[in-house]
Parts: structure tokens; sequence; C-alpha cells
């Protein structure tokens, strides 16, 4: 990738609170997100991988900064985020946007689809009054909805109608970024195909930025360009999408990959399934968090978190079994 | 655009009739039978308590404050005595819901009474919300905000909540007005003051809960201002369940009034209110029984129906019952 990141993220850390006590004091920290750096380039989609509760969505609402990172830097077309100031944030929220897992959560219920599309655009001021309509009309059909739908309100709609409502509503400021947390984990299989097809879609039309959440490698192959795959709050394999399919050299990624068997004999299957339950980060175990569940645990896994490796320019690897 | 047709399942929602939320509630409501009675009856009492406005006051149809001492005592359907001057009869010439004991018409005063009474209901009730979404929102939105160092907003709020409801509010009342002019406006300012903490509760449940909506959070990541956020999107969203105890909170605030009437700390003649007239007919119980029957009936039905107006539609709202929304 020879053009600069849009997004660069690094060293990112978000540590939660958990209070108790007395006057709720501070007891213990959840170290939801504990030092994670990535890129995002113009176009692409980088997914994010990992099993529910590691940290995703935590990570992806720091870089939003819908909550403040507790540590690190979020960049956005070189930008830094913690040092723009409130209007400078709001100018920059039309860049990057987020669709949700739940359609149902996702939508006011008390608001028409019109009303809802056409939100940011009467706040932000972008289109006058006459284009308005016309824009939200055009969302729609982009979204391969009819135009018809914009005095409906939310709950008239299925899943996936609502799923194309809220890609509508955050495409409504011409984004850059756009983050999709989850954004087909709750979609019953064919919608889902359906759902992604459109992602793929916009973003050819739009040259569109995904971080694409999920928790199921499964559905990343058919959408994302390269892919991060995240445990217990750090990120420990990036890679582009076929090559970490085809050699995944984490422990983890190859259990994932041995837990979703790809249709296809030809394809070897490395690794064995996960064993176990995901430890709890607020408590995560000494050295390598994986080393309680990984089958090529050595000693020297207890005692040292391992360092980054590139496997090659765009492979990487957090794995003691690399590092020389 | 390849392949971004719509599948049967997404059709199927769209191929019922539109039901917006509100003919959603007013479907489920309709069919409980007590709570559309209750609800025939509260407009029949709006219905009232305009038209006392306008006959008693604006233009006097029905005379609450002529004293007729050769009438005192008269049972309801009793025609008027012929010594009255003609400008101090009563309509038609007779005492529909009979007289007191000064001889004032009890149906031109039970009227001015219903104003009084849904005026303290509504305005008091107005007030406790006003004061309930207020504290409740700034405890659900801002809850985390520490001060001093030493508590959050949420448990300074909360717990000045507590403290109110610890308080006997019947007894913190009576001192207040035995303080005070007892005047309308102080009745409804105090009543007001001191039953808003069901509601402060409520909204902070509902906007706890509301903060972790995702829709929400999308109108944060648009960079909606704070203000919309919670006025277009957080309050709609929570007022519902305020209804259903505002609805109450009115019955519970006419009772009060009454109570208030009924002690002499209430509303002081010559004003009318339901509690007072039955205060005045509390001596009479044996003589004049409908002087205190006539205003205990009506404060009773009125209760009643605003209650069973509030349960149904706190059933109409009931997720379970409904679609998911
Ligand atoms: N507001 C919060 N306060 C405390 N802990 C939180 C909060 N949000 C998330 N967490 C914790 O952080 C961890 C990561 O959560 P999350 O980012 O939602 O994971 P994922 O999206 O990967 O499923 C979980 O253990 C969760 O319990
Ligand atoms: S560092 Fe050790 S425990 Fe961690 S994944 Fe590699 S081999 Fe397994
Ligand atoms: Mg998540």
């Amino acid at each position: 990738m020879s053009s600069p990141a849009l997004l660069e993220v690094r060293g990112l850390k978000k540590h939660f609170p958990v209070r108790g006590g007395f006057f709720a004091r501070v007891q213990d920290w959840v170290k939801a997100v504990d030092g994670v750096s990535f890129d995002v380039y113009p176009g692409e989609t980088l997914a994010l991988v990992g099993e529910s509760g590691c940290g995703k969505t935590t990570a992806a609402r720091c870089v939003l900064r819908l909550i403040e990172p507790s540590a690190g830097e979020v960049l956005f077309e070189g930008r830094n985020l913690a040092q723009l100031d409130s209007a400078g944030m709001r100018e920059l929220r039309r860049d990057m946007q987020i669709i949700f897992q739940d359609p149902y959560s996702s939508l006011n219920p008390r608001m028409s689809i019109g009303n809802m599309i056409g939100e940011p655009l009467r706040v932000h001021g972008v289109t006058g009054n006459g284009e308005l309509e016309r824009r939200v009309s055009e969302l729609l059909e982009i979204v391969g909805l009819s135009a018809a739908y914009q005095r409906r309100y939310p709950h008239e709609f299925s899943g996936g109608q609502r799923q194309r409502i809220g890609i509508a509503r955050a495409l409504a400021m011409n984004p850059k970024f756009v983050v999709c947390d989850e954004a087909v984990s709750a979609l019953d299989v064919s919608i889902q195909a359906q759902i992604i097809n459109l992602l793929n879609d916009l973003q050819a039309q739009f040259n569109l930025a995904y971080l694409f959440i999920a928790h199921d490698l499964n559905v990343v192959r058919h959408i994302a360009d390269r892919v991060a795959v995240m445990y217990l709050g750090r990120i420990v394999e990036v890679a582009p999408v076929e090559e970490l399919f085809n050699a995944p050299r984490h422990p983890y990624t190859q259990a994932l990959i041995a837990a979703n068997p790809v249709p296809d004999p030809d394809v070897a299957q490395e690794g064995q399934p996960l064993q176990g339950d995901v430890p709890s980060p607020l408590r995560p175990p000494s050295g390598c968090h994986f080393h309680p569940r990984c089958p090529q645990a050595m000693d020297k896994c207890k005692e040292k978190y391992p360092d980054t490796t590139a496997m090659s320019e765009t492979h990487s690897v957090s794995c003691l079994l690399y590092e020389s | 655009m390849a392949e971004t047709q719509i599948l049967d399942e997404d059709e199927l929602a769209l191929r019922q009739p539109p039901e917006s939320p509100l003919r959603e509630f007013w479907h489920i409501f309709r069919r409980d039978r007590l709570a559309m009675a209750g609800l025939i009856v509260l407009v029949l009492l709006l219905f009232a308590a305009f038209a006392a406005k306008a006959l008693t006051e604006w233009t006097v149809v029905f005379d609450p404050a002529t004293v007729r001492l050769v009438d005192k005592f008269k049972p309801p359907m009793s025609a008027a005595s012929t010594l009255l001057p003609a400008e101090d009869l009563p309509r038609g010439g007779i005492y529909l819901l009979g007289t007191d004991e000064l001889g004032r018409d009890v149906f031109a005063r039970m009227l001015q009474g219903s104003f009084v009474s849904l005026s303290i209901g509504f305005v008091a009730v107005g007030i406790s919300i006003f004061i309930g979404i207020l504290l409740g929102g700034l405890a659900g939105y801002y809850g985390n905000l520490r001060i001093f160092r030493l508590m959050t907003v949420d448990t300074l709020i909360m717990r000045f909540t507590d403290v109110m409801l610890c308080f006997p509010t019947f007894f913190l009342i009576l001192t207040v007005v035995a303080l005070l002019p007892p005047s309308i406006y102080n009745i409804m300012i105090v009543i007001g003051l001191t039953s808003w903490m069901g509601t402060a509760r409520f909204v902070r449940a509902e906007f706890l809960a509301l903060r972790e909506q995702d829709f929400v959070v999308a109108a944060q990541a648009m960079g909606l201002p704070e203000r919309r956020i919670i006025f277009v999107h957080m309050v709609p969203n929570a007022i519902a369940p305020v209804l259903v105890s505002a609805t109450i909170g009115v019955a519970t605030a006419i009772l009060t009034e009454s109570a208030l009437s009924f002690l002499g700390f209430g509303v002081q003649p010559p004003f009318a209110t339901w509690g007072n007239i039955l205060s005045d007919g509390k001596g009479y119980i044996f003589d004049a029984p409908w002087l205190f029957f006539i205003p205990g009936m009506a404060i009773l039905v009125v209760v009643l129906a605003f209650n069973l107006v509030g349960e149904g539609m706190r059933e109409a709202l009931n997720p379970k019952l409904r679609r998911r929304t």
C-alpha cells in the first residue's frame, strides 16, 4: 500500500474502571483494549475479527471518539483526533460513520425513515430544504429501498430492510470511512449475503473504507482486503485475507479457521478447534494472553508477551513461535 | 447496482398495512373495557370542567355563590322556594343536586369545584413531571460526571430523590401549607414539588437504557448537538411510561387537594372545591347526606377513572403485548 493511510491507530488503549465499595472507588480495571495499532487505507476493507468480548466494539468506538481512549493516538487523514476542538471534531464526523449490529436498536422507533436519513443533512446544513427530500430518495434507492418509504416508521420494516436504512443514514454525509460493527451478524444467512453485496457495491461506487467487525471469520472472507485478528484486547495477527486463510501463522487464527471449516476440502486445515473459554479481560493471563488455550504453548509463553514479528511486508504476527 | 433486490422476508413486513405506534397503542387500549370506561368519564369531566369555567364565571348560568337562607338543606331535585327574588332563583327553578347549609346550589358548586380540582391535578402533575424529567434526565445522561471527586451527579441526584421519598409527603405538604397562605397556586406548587420522585426514577432508568441504544450512539457519531440527542432522540422514547405515571399522578393530586381542603388547609371559601364541599357537608351527615355523598362519589369516580386509564395505558405500552418496535 503506497498511498497514505486514511486512518492510523497507534497504541490504542481503553481501560474501564471497575468501581465498588464506599464512594464508588476504582477497584480494578477492565483492559478492554490494550494497545492496538492498525492502519486503514482509502477504499479498502480491514476486518477486525475475534471472539465476543475481545474488545472490537470498544476499539471501534474509541476510533470514532464515541468514547474517550485511555491512551494511544488516532489520526484521520493525518489529523490527531485528540487535538481537535469540538467544532473540528463535528466537522470530521461527516467523514466517519458507523453501522450497527442490532437492526432493531439502531433506528429511533419514533422517527420516520425520511427524517432519520435527512437528519444529519439538515443539522449540518448540507442541503437546502428543497433538495433534502430528493437526496433522501436518492439515498434510499442507493441502498435498494423504494423512495416511497420515507414516511414510514422503523417497526414496519424487516431486519434486512432496517439494516439498509441504517446504511443509508450512514452514507448521507458522504463519509470516507465507515465502521461496520457486526453489521451482518444478526441477520439470516441469505440476507447476510445481500447486505455484504450491497456493502461491496457501495464501496466500489463511493470509494469507502470499511473497518468491518465480525466474530466469525467466514463472514469476512467475502468483503475484507486485510484481516486483523484480535484476542483479549490486542491484535495478534494481521494479513491479507487470502494469505490469512491459506497460511495462518498465529495458533489462535489457526484455531479460529479450524473452528469454521471452509467448504473446500483442498484447503489444508492447520490447528485444532479452540478449547476452553475466553479469559476475563479483568485478569488476563500472564505473558501471551492466549497461552492457557494454546496447543503450542511453551514455557516462555507464560512470562513474556510476544512482540510483533513481520512475516512479510503485509503479514505480521505476535507469537513467540516466530520471534527470533 | 448489482444485486440489491429485496427478498421475500423483506417484502412481507411491508405487505401488512402500516400501523403507526400510536395506532397500535390505541388498538390495545381499546380492548380494555375498564380503561375505556375511565376514559369516557375523564372526557366528560374535561367537558364539565370547561363548561363550569364558562357557566359559573364568564356568563353566570349556574351561580355557586348566591346564599339563599330560605332554601337551606334542600334535597336534590327539589324546587326553589317561591319567596326568592327572581335574580336568586336557580336555573329552571330546581336544585339539581340540592343546596347546602347556606342555601347555595350544590350543582353549581360541584361544577366550579371540578375545574379547580382538575386544574390543581394537571398543574401539580405538570410541575412534578418537569422536575422529574429534568432531574432524572440529568442523572441518566450526565450520571458519570463526578463532582468534587466524591460522588457522581447520578449519586447526588438519586440520593436527594431518596431523601425526598423518605418524607411522609402529606405531612410535608401540611407543614408547608400551614406556613404559607393557602391559595390555590400554593397548593398546586406544593403538591408538584413533593411528587416528582417517581418520575425522576423512571426517567433516569429510561435514559440509562436509552444511552446504550445504538440509535443514540448513531446520533452521537453523526455529530448531532447534545441538545438534539436528548430532546429529539431520548425524551420522546422515555416519555411513554412517564405519561402513565402522570395520569395516576393527577388522581393522587386531586385526592391530596381534597384531603387538604377537607382538613381546612386547602383552597379557601368562597371558592368551591370538592374537598371543601365535602368538608362543609361533614357536619350534616344525617340531615343532608347528599352534601358529603355527592362530592365523595365524584372524587371516588374521578380518581378511579384516572387510575383505570393509567393502568390501561401501561398495559398498552407493555412491549410483551406489542410487536417489536
Ligand atoms: N462501558 C463499559 N464498562 C465496563 N466494561 C466494559 C464497557 N464496555 C465494554 N466493556 C468490557 O470490555 C470488554 C470488551 O467489550 P466489547 O468491546 O464490547 O467486545 P466485542 O465487541 O469484541 O464483543 C468486555 O469484557 C466488556 O465487558
Ligand atoms: S506466544 Fe506461545 S502461547 Fe502465545 S500463541 Fe504463540 S505459542 Fe501460543
Ligand atoms: Mg461488539
